[in-house]
């Protein structure tokens, strides 16, 4: 088969829904659109488990310590899935690693907000994971196939955390004025970032149409985010919270909530690395990489002086 | 040190794929895959990443390089046998109505 002939095999795949499998034939600009998504994706996975690692020993009861530990756990794992799926569009672990501590690679800008009040792990179970369940969602049909599988398992477990940190709000807002003030706080800080996890309005968001074409995504960023506003009002209303926006208001004729203006400066200077907790996140993660390089090496030798103790064994 | 860089992936666990059985009779199903020293590691190692939520009661692992796969681009050729053999298919035989259970 000629270029031309694969490129249209390969669309004709695409137009029918059917998943695209490593060993696939795939055009470059695919694959590598695939290993960024995918890799910023393991990255903010790994991240994410900072600032939520920061209150596992301030947890306030053993309930709440056994359910942040586990979601924790979760992350670890979600991230996991995901650079194995990565790998298998022909990028080592090693250089996605080489790629996040070298500042190369981004990931979710989220994650660069500091945690401040035991509120905080609510309003992240709530808004962050709500918001990335909005976006994992349909990655589950997403066109690659280890992908999408990956996806799959990460939304299964994802519920539980959106639950968990709604329950501790939830927990905060019927509680003493001070908890509802702490709960309103927190709702306050990270309901701006969490419209921003959507990512650039579509407009000024170039990889979006061909993102779609590919079935990579199937919703665009504003799409998204509008679901998100939508069901998070309501919820917000359950929890005798207000919302941290005076432009919120229903539109009849959209049928949807309009909202007020996302600051986009403020989005953009956080991804260039200038948000509160940039440096402090990829400074706690290259520390794990460099003291772990002992465990690392360590577990290599024993494997290897065990294959070769085992092989002599073999030879006597 | 950028030589190092460079090959730092020579130092990487090796990759293995995970297969899992989800419960006493049915088949070990691929999991996924992940890094690790040895055996012995890569099945502790599936057991925290893909058994979480009692997922698993037995765990394969394999080397990933061991595996060997047929060529997607061969698909039609490969398969092509079979796509003609309807009568392989209990559905391909007209029976009476008054055979009820067969």
């Amino acid at each position: 088969m000629s270029v031309h002939s694969f490129q249209e095999h390969f669309d004709s795949l695409i137009d029918r829904d059917v998943t695209i499998e490593p060993k696939d034939w795939m055009p470059d600009d695919y694959r590598k659109t695939l290993i960024r998504q995918i890799s910023q994706h393991a990255h903010s996975e790994i991240i994410g488990m900072l600032p939520e690692g920061n209150w596992i020993t301030r947890a306030p009861s053993l309930r709440r310590k056994a359910v942040l530990l586990a979601k924790v756990q979760d992350e670890a794992g979600h991230g996991l899935y995901l650079y194995s799926a990565a790998e298998t569009l022909g990028i080592s672990r090693d250089e996605m690693y080489n790629q996040l501590h070298t500042g190369k690679a981004k990931y979710s800008s989220i994650f660069n907000y500091p945690t401040l009040t035991w509120a905080d792990m609510g309003a992240i179970g709530w808004l962050v994971d709500g918001a990335a369940i909005m976006n994992q969602v349909p990655l589950c049909r997403t066109s690659y196939g280890p992908y999408a599988r990956a996806m799959v398992r990460v939304c299964k477990e994802e519920s539980f955390h959106q639950r968990q940190g709604f329950e501790i709000m939830l927990t905060l807002s019927k509680g003493t004025e001070i908890q509802r003030k702490l709960a309103q706080d927190a709702f306050n800080r990270w309901w701006w970032p969490s419209l921003m996890m959507f990512g650039p309005p579509d407009a000024e968001s170039p990889n979006t149409e061909q993102s779609v074409r590919w079935r990579i995504k199937r919703f665009t960023n504003d799409e998204l985010r509008q679901k998100f506003v939508d069901v998070t009002v309501e919820q917000a209303r359950v929890l005798g919270l207000e919302m941290p926006d005076k432009d919120i208001k229903w539109n009849e004729e959209r049928g949807h909530y309009d909202f007020g203006k996302i600051n986009w400066s403020e989005f953009y200077n956080v991804v260039k690395g200038n948000g509160p907790c940039n440096k402090q996140r990829i400074e706690a993660r290259r520390k794990a990489w460099d003291e772990g390089k002992w465990v690392r090496d360590a577990a290599m030798a024993h494997a290897e002086k065990r294959k070769a103790r085992q092989s002599e064994v073999k030879a006597a | 040190m950028t030589n190092d860089k460079l090959n730092n992936s020579k130092n990487e666990w090796p990759l293995w794929e995970v297969f899992i059985r989800s419960k006493a009779g049915l088949d070990h199903k691929h999991a996924g895959s992940l890094h690790a020293a040895d055996a012995q590691m890569a099945i502790e190692n599936a057991r925290d990443v893909y058994t979480r939520r009692m997922e698993g009661v037995s765990i394969w692992v394999v080397e990933s390089k061991h595996i060997q796969a047929s060529d997607p681009g061969e698909a039609d050729s490969m398969y092509d046998p079979a796509s003609d053999k309807i009568y392989r298919h209990p559905t391909f035989y007209n029976l009476p109505d008054e055979v009820k259970y067969m």
